[in-house]
């Protein structure tokens, strides 16, 4: 068990014209669930091979608890992965396979047993020992994948979109597997993965990523309730964020016929102009018509709470906007209602910038 | 029965030493610091290999372009003697005539015959498409030695009185009424020639059937479909839809074929000896190298040939980057 | 060469189950393809036939008449008859060519893949400088004639004495089968998972490790292919042997079948049956890995 830790590592693959991650710092605890989580190709699984040793680290420095890792090859870095197509060996039994690692490490067959047993049990393989990988269910084999990994006991687990290749159930039922074993073997992890839910769910502690460049590391709720930046705020969260835009007057915003009360120390910090966000269970159905007007075009009724899609033509707001509210409210497709966002939970981004600034 | 031994041995020293070459110098690449152990381990894997290559291609084939300047043993330069003296020996003109056309009918004949039977085959029933193909593609196992000898029984002759003809061309030929032909030796238009390039095509038409067929196996099924409800019959279909899906793989075929043919010399060495104007480069080669033991005019006729499959050679590395790119 | 293997994964010598309502994709009158590709069998097999039953003829019978005048009573056994083979296997020596071209080609084949296999590895899963220019001189060696190589290497061989001995065939063989093999092995090793290795690389494994535990188990199918193509292509040579072995004691069945066509070219009844002993084994090989050749050969292959 151990931290993990990256000091300005670069990444540049030969032939491109900017490194695919020009310099990430991060922190890891020891025993952290760590999900690095960002759209497709921002550096996510480049950021995790750096730590595995699949890919050369060009400069700065990658350590595994004390040990500086930058320039050992995988096999002594004392890692163990999953990969996204779990990668088993196909002409090698559950039971090789697991075993496999142990092997190279030159564990005793005794204690190699024991072990597999021990890990086929925890994951519910123990009847498919003797099975080639062709023989089992995507999830079985997902499953093999990870107890191909916990046997190891290493210091520290990499993952790299594991459940991408699940149904959509699967996935949902496996999250919980993997955070609950995790926690139980308290073996620091480093986990990629483009999904945020998934992101919010599983890690302790989650950090987004955007062009090769860390954007935030945080608790899932704290990004939630305090996304640094514009990017996270509108990545985290689903449905999206709301951004609106309006004229700067003295104590807030004015969107259309509509004041957004906003700090007047907040808005002085911005370079030029702000950039408003309201997650959609921030707003509210206003009952006068002191709100921005929305044409409804579409309500998605959950049962337990409704979503309420919407255009405006309201200069500065998006076109398209997102509200939640009250189920069962009857608000009919092409109506126009009038909405206001609470003041106390709006998050303000620099135009310029994107950084918050409240 | 010694010999026999002694095969086993070599394969158990052969196979074992070079394990045990790759072992060892695995192991003491291993012992090397990380950095060094990284860098040069790639180079203890190919070594071997690229040792072989070469030792026996490339150096030679340096070698060779430098022989090819000397006198027969090589003693003195004789600058492009050698290479005139190709030029004017009338045989070796006529045998680069004679390549010309074994390069023009031998590939162009085995990929339509491949394709025939590639196409018409996959209209069978599964039984009789297995079977066919086999028989098409059984002349792969047998050695251009092997293949001659076949045909110089069908091509047979004999020509004394009362004798029946035991060669199967013969015996047709004679029972339709003409007199009997010493095939071989028959140069006018060139019918020698033809006779031996079938054997050629014999040979090769199973290779161009199964590239062939496994591609037009590939084209699929739903651009014929367009194509027969767009209203085109099926010569159609074949020529504008199936023929231009298919057409990397022909091009494939045909450069094969025709590589083989410029170097093979086995059928016109073991059939003619290359005479009644039948001569081939390659066999002049192993003629100058073996009966004149003259090496530098040897040497010459294979820098010919190497001249000659260049642009093959670029066409085919500029495909395989081609390939890679798309990888 | 260089083909890319169809992405569909059929057998291109078809078969039972891998029919897909594919009758229809034409509908050319049925009879006249029946006939053309009977016709075309016909032309290809009968050369082939007349060789085998005159082989089992006897002299008098060859020289008397046709082969095919045996179809007029083929059940009459007298005619059939094994002299010519005994004589052929023990008076012209086919039977220890025989023996001396199983002793040229079993090492030929086996040597060259193992190297090859390593380099295909190296070439696929390994950096180093200079890695892709050494790929590219193989795929242009692929089509240079082996005629290259033979007066250099008849003075080298000579000067180690090692003309007319195995150790000279064996050595050229590797060598020249060297670049096919390595292309075909490379080909065949990418198309492998790249995570697979990677895993292993995690799970601790040494390149060394990975190359025997996965990559060659996993390579079997393009492994087997080289090798009959190996196999058949030593088998079947006559210019290598020609030059390195010749005639004499170690003469292999290539050499022998051409002198006896040299020899005794009116000899028939010879003839056939040296040449189909030349041609049994490779024919029993290729009948038998059909399906891996033919693998083989539309993962890309020619022959330098
Ligand atoms: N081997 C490579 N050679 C060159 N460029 C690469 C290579 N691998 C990745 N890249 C580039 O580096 C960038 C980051 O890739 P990376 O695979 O880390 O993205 P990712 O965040 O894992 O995305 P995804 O969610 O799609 O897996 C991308 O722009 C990609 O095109
Ligand atoms: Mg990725």
């Amino acid at each position: 068990m151990a931290t993990v830790r990256f000091e300005k590592a670069q990444r540049w693959y030969p032939g491109a014209d900017t490194p695919a991650v020009p310099g990430i710092d991060l922190e890891i605890e020891d025993g952290e669930f760590m999900v690095l989580v960002g759209p497709s190709g921002c550096g996510k699984s480049t950021t995790l091979r750096m730590l595995a040793g699949l890919e050369e680290v060009n400069s700065g420095n990658v350590y595994i608890g004390d040990r500086d890792v930058t320039k050992l090859s995988p096999k002594d870095r004392d890692i163990a992965m999953v990969f996204q197509n779990y990668a088993l060996y196909p002409h090698m039994t559950v039971a090789d396979n697991m075993a496999f690692a142990l092997k190279m490490a030159k564990v005793p067959s005794e204690e190699r047993k024991v072990r597999v047993r021990e890990a086929a049990g925890i994951l519910g393989l123990t009847d498919y020992l003797d099975r080639k990988p062709k023989a089992l269910s995507g999830g079985q084999r997902q499953r093999v994948a990870m107890g191909r990994a916990i046997v190891r006991q290493p210091q520290v687990f990499l993952m790299d979109e594991p459940l991408s290749n699940l149904d959509a159930k699967m996935r949902v039922a496996t999250r919980t597997d993997i955070a609950k074993l995790q926690a139980d073997l308290g073996i620091t992890t480093v986990y990629v993965t483009h999904d945020q839910i998934e992101a919010m769910t599983m890690g302790d502690r989650v950090a987004v990523m955007n062009f090769g460049e860390l954007q935030q590391v945080d608790t899932p709720l704290s990004l939630y309730d305090r996304p640094n930046n514009r990017f996270v705020a509108g990545f985290i969260g689903s449905p999206a964020m709301n951004f609106l835009e309006g004229e700067m007057t003295d104590g807030g915003l004015r969107i259309g016929d509509y004041d957004l009360p906003v700090p007047r120390d907040v808005l002085q910090k911005a370079t030029d102009g702000v950039v408003v966000g309201v997650r959609p269970e921030h707003f509210e159905i206003a009952s006068d018509n002191n709100g921005i007007p929305i044409e409804v075009t579409l309500v998605e009724e959950l049962g337990a709470d409704a979503y309420i899609y919407g255009t405006t033509d309201v200069q500065g707001t998006p076109g398209h906007l997102v509200v939640r509210g009250l189920a069962r409210r009857d608000v009919a497709k092409g109506s126009t209602v009038y909405v206001s966002a609470d003041a106390e939970r709006i998050h303000v981004f620099d135009k310029a910038t994107e950084k918050r600034l409240n | 029965m010694i010999k026999l031994i002694n095969a086993a041995l070599a394969i158990v020293a052969g196979v074992g030493g070079m394990l045990a070459l790759f072992w060892i110098l695995n192991a003491i690449v291993e012992r090397l610091p990380g950095r060094w152990e990284e860098r040069l381990k790639p180079y203890v894997f190919i070594g071997p290999a690229v040792a072989l290559v070469g030792l026996f291609l490339v150096y030679p084939a340096v070698q060779t372009v430098i022989y090819s300047f000397a006198d027969k043993n090589s003693q003195k330069w004789v600058g492009f003697e050698n290479y005139k003296a190709l030029w004017n020996d009338d045989n070796f003109r006529s045998a680069l005539l004679n390549n010309l056309l074994w390069i023009l009918v031998v590939p162009a004949v085995s990929v339509v015959i491949g394709l025939l039977i590639a196409v018409l085959a996959d209209r069978l029933r599964p039984t009789s498409e297995k079977v066919a193909k086999s028989v098409i593609f059984m002349p792969m196992a047998i050695s251009f030695v092997g293949a001659s000898t076949i045909w110089r029984f069908v091509y047979d002759t004999r020509f004394a009185e009362g004798d029946e003809q035991i060669g199967l061309l013969s015996a047709i030929t004679t029972g339709l009424g003409f007199d009997p032909v010493s095939w071989l030796r028959l140069d006018a238009w060139n019918v020698n020639d033809f006779l031996l390039m079938a054997i050629m095509i014999w040979l090769q038409a199973g290779f161009a059937m199964v590239l062939l067929s496994a591609a037009v196996k590939g084209v699929p099924e739903d651009t014929l479909e367009a194509a027969r409800i767009d209203g085109a019959n099926e010569l159609q279909i074949f020529f504008r839809v199936v023929v231009p899906q298919i057409w990397p793989t022909v091009i494939v075929v045909f450069t094969t074929v025709l590589i083989l043919v410029m170097k093979v010399f086995d059928i016109v060495y073991v059939m003619t000896g290359g005479n009644a104007d039948t001569d081939v480069v390659a066999n002049i080669f192993v003629e100058e190298l073996i009966e004149f033991g003259d090496d530098g005019r040897a040497a010459a006729v294979v820098v010919v040939l190497m001249i000659a499959v260049i642009p093959v050679m670029i066409y085919q590395v500029r495909r395989f980057r081609m390939q890679e790119a798309g990888r | 060469m260089t083909q890319a293997a169809p992405t569909v994964d059929v057998d291109p010598m078809g078969g039972e189950g891998q029919k897909p309502p594919r009758a229809q994709r034409f509908t050319l009158g049925s009879v006249v393809v029946r006939a053309t590709v009977a016709l075309l069998c016909l032309l290809w097999l009968v050369p082939t036939i007349g060789l085998l039953v005159s082989s089992f003829r006897s002299e008098e019978a060859v020289k008397e008449d046709g082969w095919w005048t045996v179809f007029a009573s083929p059940l009459e056994f007298s005619q059939w008859t094994l002299d010519s083979y005994d004589s052929v296997i023990f008076d012209q020596g086919m039977g220890s060519a025989f023996l001396n071209s199983i002793v040229v080609t079993v090492p030929a084949t086996i040597i060259p893949i193992m190297i090859a296999a390593f380099a295909a590895y190296a070439f696929t899963f390994m950096r180093f400088p200079g890695r892709d220019l050494l790929f590219i001189l193989v795929v242009g060696l692929l089509v240079v004639p082996l005629q290259v190589a033979f007066v250099p290497l008849l003075r080298l061989f000579s000067q180690y004495e090692l003309n007319g001995t195995f150790l000279a065939v064996w050595l050229a063989h590797a060598g020249f089968g060297m670049p096919l093999a390595i292309y075909i092995l490379r080909n065949y090793m990418a198309s492998l998972p790249h995570e697979i290795i990677e895993s292993a690389a995690v799970d601790g494994a040494s390149h060394f490790r990975t190359f025997w535990s996965l990559v060659v188990p996993m390579s079997v199918p393009a492994l087997a292919a080289y090798a009959i193509f190996q196999f058949l292509w030593v088998w079947n040579d006559l210019l290598v042997a020609l030059l390195f072995l010749g005639a004499g004691e170690n003469e292999v069945v290539t050499i022998n079948l051409r002198d006896l066509i040299g020899d005794l070219g009116q000899e028939w009844h010879l003839l056939t049956a040296g040449a189909f002993i030349s041609m049994v084994l490779p024919l029993a090989v290729f009948f038998a890995l059909q399906r891996y050749f033919v693998r083989g050969l539309t993962a890309g292959s020619v022959k330098g």
